[in-house]
């Protein structure tokens, strides 16, 4: 069964629930516009559950609606950037025993982004969730340089220092600025002939694996990372550059 | 429904929070910055920018030949000179005329020359403060928790749309967040604005235009409607001396908050709070203190004692900065990870904690954030156990979770779903506080004590090694912040023995009188 459809209280039904605001006031009327409008998107046996005003001039409405098209799953395929992470211990054995000294990392939330929560819960020695941040490896120097780092000032920072990896943080996705920032940091690392050199990592709660590789950075980290999966990402990665 | 929490301790923490301020306030009542001084000449009807971009009061302050007399002894001597408006002046030192040198004016002349524009910009203020209490008076707003939810699209005119829809719903507060660089800024920006990052800037006129559609749909709800904004980062002073200008009602405004988390001086956050303050107890402002970072950087299960004792801490600069407790909005969060057992009981405890330590402060109650994920469903339930928390504990200003709060700055729908779920949990059960008793020696009672304890060794080290140090070793949050590192710390300055800010002066008064 490699076809599927969305799956209500039998095979094959294709069920689905939706919810969204129309900017009009609420009439009966109102409802049947929702429901048109869901039947346009392709869906059929459209019931608009719930329709209501919620301010004046805005209506909301819970649609229930079947969908006619499947999906075949045997073609869909993601790189997962967090394939069975190592240990803190094993991390620190990796990095000596492959590359025999210590990885230099650079963090910062790029452009104007004040959100540090992710990155600092990545690097700092605290962590997440029980899991040690990169400061506590033996076989990581880390450098965090915080909030609003424009990407001249990472991309000089990481050529001075001669670092092994990257890690850029967005948790601000406003009007596409993080994309924009994502891919100036990638642009300008190409420009500067580092881009080979660097472990290039994004990370925030928007960002997928699939998002990062679309960018071409070497990985994406999303909602819910430890920092060992960090880690050992970037330990493997340069492990495998380095001439066995 | 009281704890029974051992009172000597509050007592005592109390006083350790006042003995941990004074050495603070003794550096402040020596130093000024630019921020302050950038306030004071915008109090003084000082508007509008340069051919650049620049405000004026940016350029008057940056064109001082001596910055530690203060701007006021520069200003009224330009007046008595030239028989210029303090506006023409700044225009003048724009267009690059140098300032005549204040000492060549008598002392008297120059005063008496500022006069009027200060007795203006006090008058303003005022008549604002008792524009606000009339209103209210006409137009009451529901009982607390008072809903309140942020619009952030960056775009004023799409915020206003946003912010009236959020007050057809039930909305009683609204917050326009800043657009994330703002608290960087060292000027604040002019005009209405239509780009912006994560939030929307904080202008004058921008504070206009919300004002005026909040007023506007506050006649047609017949319930006034309040407006809120941020005096935090570089400018705090001058967004509180707009703020009071333009009838905000609440402002963000945290005496660590920059320090701590946006990597501020802490010598320029210091002064500048204790002006905001000044002018925010004058204007009748209700400041929202920032506790909730604490919770949402780190374990809030940990961080309890952190917020508690940040609480005290923000109440002493408060009062001492003349702030009564009608109107110190210390903050506290809902971030316990969902996944403790018994974690409802720990926020209760810790909200019903703050309400008895702070019986007249309309506390602010934030919502959860750190552990929302894109399942939207279970967001929603997870608020409304925070609701219910808020209305037994009878917390004042209530900010609605979103359901959508880790994936995207909310959608008008979510607001509305926000402030529904808030309606119902919170009518449901109106006084389920007033009928409930917490076991004696029980899990929430016995929680709230150890709490209060662990606040109290917190600030009893911190007294030890005094404010200053304790950030610079990690005291709070955490985070180390070096006394003369941070953005903004060249902007601070000690004052000469001729430094004069007559707004100061005028709110000073109200020092003596504070509790």
């Amino acid at each position: 069964m490699s076809l599927v459809k969305p799956y209500g209280d039998t095979l094959d039904d294709g069920a689905v629930q939706l919810s969204f605001t129309l900017p009009i006031a609420w009439s009966e009327a109102a409802d049947e516009a929702a429901r048109q409008l869901v039947a346009k998107m392709g869906f059929t046996d459209v019931a608009v559950v719930e329709g209501r005003a919620i301010a004046a001039g805005f209506s909301f409405f819970v649609v229930y609606a079947r969908t006619p098209v499947a999906i075949d799953v045997s073609t869909v395929a993601v790189p997962a950037a967090a394939r069975d992470a190592l240990a803190m211990d094993q991390v620190d054995a990796l990095i000596a025993q492959r590359v025999g000294r210590k990885l230099k990392v650079v963090g910062a939330c790029i452009g104007t982004d004040a959100h540090t929560v992710g990155i600092d819960a990545i690097l700092n020695m605290k962590g997440y969730k029980g899991d040690y941040g990169l400061e506590r490896y033996h076989g990581f120097d880390v450098y965090n340089l915080g909030s609003q780092i424009a990407v001249e000032d990472l991309v000089r920072f990481a050529k001075e220092r001669e670092v092994d990896a990257i890690l850029a943080s967005q948790v601000v996705t406003q009007k596409g600025s993080d994309i924009a920032n994502f891919t100036a940091l990638g642009e300008l690392l190409e420009a500067e002939h580092l881009r080979e050199r660097v472990v290039l990592i994004a990370g925030g709660p928007r960002v997928t694996n699939l998002l990062a590789a679309e960018l071409g950075y070497d990985a994406g980290f999303g909602r819910g990372t430890l920092p060992s999966e960090v880690a050992t990402f970037i330990a493997r990665r340069v492990a495998e550059r380095v001439p066995a | 429904m009281e704890l029974r929490i051992d009172a000597g301790q509050v007592a005592e923490a109390r006083r350790l929070a006042r003995a941990i301020v004074d050495p603070i306030a003794a550096f402040i009542a020596t130093h000024s910055t630019l921020s302050v001084e950038r306030a004071v000449a915008r109090l003084c009807g000082i508007d509008g920018v340069d051919a650049d971009g620049v405000p004026l009061a940016n350029r008057l302050v940056d064109a001082l030949a001596a910055r530690e007399q203060g701007v006021a002894r520069a200003l009224g001597a330009a007046l008595a000179e030239t028989g210029r408006t303090p506006q023409q002046i700044a225009e003048a030192v724009a267009a690059g005329e140098p300032l005549p040198d204040p000492a060549a004016t008598p002392e008297a002349a120059l005063r008496a020359a500022l006069a009027p524009y200060v007795e203006r910009g006090m008058a303003r203020i005022d008549a604002t403060r008792v524009e606000r209490a009339a209103r209210l008076a006409r137009l009451p707003q529901a009982p607390p928790p008072l809903l309140y939810v942020i619009v952030a699209s960056g775009n004023i005119y799409e915020d206003r749309t946003a912010a009236v829809a959020a007050a057809e719903a039930g909305a009683q507060i609204i917050a326009v967040i800043r657009s994330t660089a703002q608290s960087l800024l060292d000027y604040v920006p002019y005009g209405a604005t239509t780009e912006g990052f994560g939030g929307t800037y904080a202008t004058q006129e921008n504070f206009r235009i919300m004002r005026v559609a909040l007023d506007e749909v506050s006649e047609r709800l017949g319930r006034y409607v309040m407006l809120t904004n941020y005096a935090s980062g570089l400018c705090m002073p001058e967004i509180a001396a707009t703020a009071a200008l333009e009838r905000l009602d609440m402002l963000l405004n945290d005496s660590m908050y920059g320090i701590l988390f946006r990597d501020i001086n802490m010598q320029r956050t210091f002064v500048d709070q204790h002006f905001s303050r000044q002018l925010n107890a004058r204007s009748g402002i209700i400041i929202n203190t920032g506790e909730d970072n604490y919770l949402t950087t780190a374990d809030a299960v940990e961080q309890a004692p952190a917020v508690l004792a940040s609480q005290f801490v923000n109440e002493a600069f408060a009062h001492r900065a003349g702030l009564p407790d009608a109107q110190i909005g210390l903050g506290d969060a809902y971030e316990i990870d969902p996944d403790l057992e018994d974690g409802f009981l720990f926020q209760v405890a810790q909200a019903q904690l703050a309400r008895q330590i702070f019986p007249h402060a309309p506390l602010k109650y934030m919502p959860p954030t750190k552990h929302m994920t894109g399942d939207i469903f279970k967001g929603h339930l997870i608020d409304a156990l925070f609701n219910l928390t808020s209305v037994i504990t009878n917390q004042t200003i209530h900010l609605c979770g979103m359901l959508t709060e880790a994936i995207h700055t909310p959608f008008l729908g979510d607001r509305a779903l926000a402030l529904e779920n808030a309606r119902y949990v919170m009518g449901t059960a109106r006084h389920f506080g007033e009928e409930i008793e917490f076991k004696s020696g029980g899990r929430i009672e016995r929680r709230a004590q150890d709490v209060l304890t662990g606040a109290l060794r917190l600030l009893e080290r911190v007294e030890e090694r005094g404010l200053m140090a304790a950030i610079e070793d990690g005291s709070f949050a955490d985070v180390r912040r070096p006394r003369e590192g941070g953005r903004g710390f060249e902007g601070v300055f000690a004052k000469a023995p001729t430094y004069w800010n007559p707004f100061a002066d005028a709110l000073a008064g109200e020092l003596a009188a504070a509790p």
